[in-house]
């Protein structure tokens, strides 16, 4: 295949993605409105008044990029882990690729550009109706830097999700991971409060954490403060990035999971 | 001399389980062929489409499509193949048009390339009607011609047809194989796998028997009648063609 072709094979793999999540809006997008609106209401606006001020800014605009970051690390992962394991399982839909002369690489790049994209555009969405909660009080340090770090992020998790999709033999193997892994990671990484209003022994638990590193530049994206250097956090996910390229194209090259 | 159609030497397959598919089969088929691969269930004959096609992977041994190696020359391998598996795999949720564009975009073609190629496609294969329906809608018959179309529009050398007309009834049988010979006849390379023997007697000019994943019997299909068939009918019970008793000779656990 020369580059024209590729490209044509990776858009056919995008495009058909971004029809199906846009076909079925309501499972793929509105889920992350209605949660983040309660998010917003619940921290934001009932409990954050009662907080007040965290790291010197109000508490809705503190956790604005973490329940973006939220929305973007859910959408991410889920999208690709389920459309590869869907494609897998039900009715086999990943040979139409598999025979094709579409190679292992451009498989990979085609199925975790979907779930780039819905992460992007569910945080966007979030990112939206923050405005609304804020009163327009929204604050963009650096704009250049929240998108590299949403991109970035919603790339990390397309790749893990894509590991899971690989991997998983049932669809709870699809719901295990994001139930008792993603979810009490997000949690637990900096999104409701700043690791330095933790005990000294939860902020050394917190710093394994890789999403803390990333909602830690996210955060210094909008606001202009953070826990810890940016330049760490984007050292950790450019690391995180390298390694699961490396897992996926392993797992794809060889065919585990998808070959006998 | 042109480099064969399919070109396999040695080739062995042995899957997780420990079941032994293939134990070292040798094969060609010549540029322009109806070839028939006959075996029972089990018999390797799905294992080699899936190896040939990169849905399987090989223990050992090599396969050339078009004289590349499925290896070291992929992509141009891949290129030359169409293929027409034994499962329905297409989502039955998706419209039958985008079915065959999304395939030809696996293959580089773009949509404006695509889309009248899959219409004449879809409509040469009798479902010009169903183009906007959703695949769930087709009737059994009409999902194997669906698939017929998917394989065909990236324009193959090389057609493999695993099982293309099970549980199809006889009248759409007769249409498909109408419109393959034509195929075969302006010079498509055709493989064929058929629990239907009467229907590979008749259209193809090479078979080869396969069983317990080692090679029975090839050659041309009158060589191979000629060699295997004493001439007496079966014994007792339901009598087939000339091919079928000597499947059943070759392939029988008597």
């Amino acid at each position: 295949m020369n580059s024209y072709q590729k490209w044509i094979s990776f858009y056919t793999m995008l495009r058909k993605d971004v029809v199906r999540m846009f076909r079925i809006w309501v499972q793929t997008f509105l889920p992350s409105v209605i949660t983040s609106c309660l998010y917003f209401l619940i921290f934001g606006t009932v409990l954050g008044s009662r907080i007040g001020d965290m790291q010197g800014v109000d508490y809705m605009s503190f956790v604005v990029p973490g329940l973006v970051m939220l929305a973007i690390v859910t959408n991410a992962y889920s999208n690709t882990s389920f459309t590869f394991f869907q494609s897998k399982f039900f009715f086999r839909g990943i040979d139409e690729i598999l025979v094709s002369p579409t190679p292992p690489w451009l498989l990979i790049a085609g199925f975790i550009s979907g779930g780039i994209v819905r992460g992007v555009l569910v945080g966007t969405l979030v990112l939206l109706i923050s405005i609304f909660f804020t009163g327009l009080h929204i604050s963009l340090f650096n704009s250049a830097i929240i998108f590299l770090f949403a991109v970035m992020t919603a790339l990390v998790f397309s790749l893990a999700g894509l590991v899971n999709g690989v991997y998983a033999k049932s669809l709870d193997g699809i719901n295990l991971v994001p139930t008792f892994v993603l979810t009490p990671l997000v949690y637990l990484g900096g999104v409701f409060y700043s690791v330095h209003s933790l005990p000294q022994i939860a902020q050394y638990a917190t710093f394994v954490n890789p999403i803390f590193y990333l909602v830690n530049g996210f955060r210094y994206g909008f606001l202009g403060i953070a826990d810890i250097s940016l330049w760490i956090s984007l050292a950790v996910l450019v690391g995180m990035i390298a390694a699961l390229v490396a897992i996926n194209w392993y797992l794809i090259r060889t065919g585990l999971g998808l070959k006998q | 001399m042109p480099a064969p159609a399919l070109s396999i030497h040695d080739l062995k397959k042995t899957y997780a389980t420990g079941t032994v598919a293939l134990k070292g089969v040798s094969l060609e088929i010549p540029q322009g062929d109806f070839f028939a691969l006959l075996g029972p269930n089990g018999a390797g004959k799905t294992t080699i489409i899936g190896i040939t096609t990169g849905l399987v992977n090989k223990t050992s041994g090599t396969v050339s499509v078009f004289g590349h190696d499925i290896d070291k020359e992929t992509e141009l391998a891949k290129m030359q193949i169409g293929l027409v598996g034994q499962e329905v795999n297409f989502n039955p949720f998706e419209k039958t048009l985008n079915i065959i564009v999304n395939q030809a975009g696996y293959y580089g073609i773009p949509r404006s390339v695509a889309i009248p190629r899959a219409k004449k496609l879809l409509t040469d294969l009798g479902l010009g009607e169903k183009m906007e329906q959703n695949a769930m809608t087709l009737s059994g018959g009409m999902k194997r011609r669906l698939m017929i179309a998917r394989a065909l529009v990236n324009e193959p050398k090389f057609l493999i047809l695993d099982e293309p007309t099970a549980g199809v009834d006889v009248e759409l049988r007769r249409g498909m194989w109408d419109y393959l010979t034509g195929l075969s006849a302006s010079g498509l390379t055709i493989l064929l796998t058929t629990h239907y023997l009467e229907e590979a007697e008749q259209l193809c000019k090479h078979v080869a028997i396969i069983n317990k994943g080692e090679i029975v019997a090839s050659g041309t299909m009158e060589e191979v009648i000629a060699k295997h068939h004493d001439g007496s009918p079966s014994k007792d019970g339901y009598r087939g063609g000339r091919l079928e008793e000597v499947f059943l000779k070759l392939t029988s656990e008597k």
